[in-house]
């Protein structure tokens, strides 16, 4: 229990910095930034505490808010997929998650593919949606939202396989 | 109560997660609300000094730039300087008082953002360093913004492409005025909006500051037009401007202070309230 808990810290404050000291300096073709920080939120414990979630997902985004300077959109898209997260589970592992033993960063399987889709997608639709905060530039926010979701993707897909080596092969 | 007791138990997850959403929300919608009202910004000790170590480490990546840009600025005050007309029959122009009107302070950017709707700028010089809101930035090539908040050591700045920026410019040759904006699409340019239509505009003329901001001194380059339409709903000239700066390479600004912007717009508060 303990170094899961560690682990969680651990991983809160690595993917922080990683997002603020690199990913925020990308920006392919002028304007994708990938956010992977979310991986913190995907990786949690399944059956982690919930009120720790939210709340440290709140801070996460509030702690990108204060370096990107946009005000706001990231704690709440963070906090939205933080409660919605259970919901994401029961839809892409079937209704009885808790009791199998889920692993997010393991080998990718289409069920752990289209759960890290969905909270991606998700997250980045709050997240520009609440940034631009126009109805005229809704359409904008739209194809913003396709391109970074696919950019997203392919780090969180790359970043798991990094980390966690498949050792089942 | 013991069913309050247990509602409030049952659902404390829901109530928690509304608690957060409506905080961040509120954050949100008050970023968005008007001028300076942001109240999560970089400007505060914890991010503003990580982002000033980072950005020390990146520095060293533009330094031979950065060298060829003072070099070019010192060459631009030394043509000026060289080409002074002999001061004894100088006519009397208003020099002093201009000399003595605005104050520089000079400052590095530490964060940039380029890729949103409103962009916003860091700089490493706060109220320490005698920095307030609504203060001028500008770089060696012309206009960047004006400062939005400010802490101990640090301050953001609402860039030229933010979607917030106002500020009244001028095509140089003939002093017609119109206000710049950024409509959002591409860093390189901003638009000049309200331009009358009885103005004479030829593409590549540049555009400065215009003499009725009491945030920029006049004349301070902001770009050259590059394209000319007119608005079909209030029948003025819509130029895009191609902006001098590169903004999305920033490194040493200089902030520009107005001593006399307190007295300007207390008269004119005086004069509109009657």
């Amino acid at each position: 229990m303990n170094s899961t808990v560690l682990i969680n810290i651990l991983r809160f404050l690595a993917l922080l910095a990683v997002q603020v000291v690199v990913c925020n300096k990308i920006s392919l073709f002028g304007f994708l930034v990938p956010y992977p920080y979310i991986l913190y939120i995907l990786l949690y414990p399944v059956n982690g505490n919930k009120a720790v979630l939210l709340i440290s997902a709140f801070f996460l985004g509030l702690f990108i808010d204060m370096y990107l300077n946009t005000g706001g959109p990231h704690s709440v898209a963070c906090v939205v997929l933080a409660y919605m997260r259970p919901t994401f589970f029961k839809f892409s592992f079937g209704v009885s998650y808790e009791y199998q033993t889920i692993k997010i960063n393991d080998r990718l399987s289409p069920e752990r593919l289209s759960f890290i889709f969905i909270c991606v997608v998700l997250h980045h639709l709050i997240l520009f949606l609440l940034e631009t905060f126009r109805f005229s530039l809704i359409l904008d926010a739209l194809l913003h939202t396709l391109y970074t979701t696919i950019f997203t993707l392919i780090i969180c897909v790359i970043t798991i396989y990094l980390i966690k080596p498949a050792k089942q092969l | 109560m013991q069913q309050i007791v247990n509602f409030l138990f049952k659902n404390s997850i829901t109530l928690l997660f509304l608690l957060l959403l409506g905080i961040s929300l509120t954050f949100t919608i008050q970023s968005h609300a008007y001028h300076r009202s942001q109240a999560v910004s970089s400007a505060n000790a914890v991010t503003g000094y990580t982002s000033e170590q980072i950005n020390n480490v990146e520095a060293y990546f533009g330094l031979r730039e950065q060298n060829e840009q003072l070099a070019a600025e010192n060459a631009q005050l030394k043509r000026l300087l060289y080409n002074t007309q002999d001061s004894t029959n100088r006519p009397p122009v208003t020099l002093p008082t201009e000399l003595g009107t605005y104050k520089v302070i000079q400052s590095k950017v530490i964060i940039n953002s380029y890729s949103k709707q409103d962009n916003y700028l860091t700089i490493s010089s706060g109220a320490r360093d005698g920095i307030k809101p609504d203060m001028g930035v500008v770089s060696s090539q012309g206009v960047i913004g004006y400062i939005e908040n400010t802490s101990a050591g640090y301050a953001t700045v609402i860039s030229v492409l933010n979607s917030k920026f106002r500020l009244g410019a001028k095509i140089k040759k003939n002093n017609h005025f119109g206000t710049l904006t950024w409509n959002g699409k591409n860093t390189g340019f901003a638009q000049l909006v309200d331009v009358p239509r009885l103005a004479t505009v030829i593409k590549g003329d540049t555009i400065v500051t215009g003499a009725e901001s009491t945030i920029f001194p006049e004349n301070i380059p902001i770009g050259t037009i590059e394209k000319v339409y007119i608005d079909k709903k209030t029948n003025y000239y819509t130029l895009d401007i191609r902006l001098f700066n590169d903004m999305t390479s920033l490194g040493y600004i200089y902030v520009i202070e107005n001593k006399d912007k307190k007295e300007i717009e207390q008269l004119q508060q005086a004069t509109t309230n009657e």
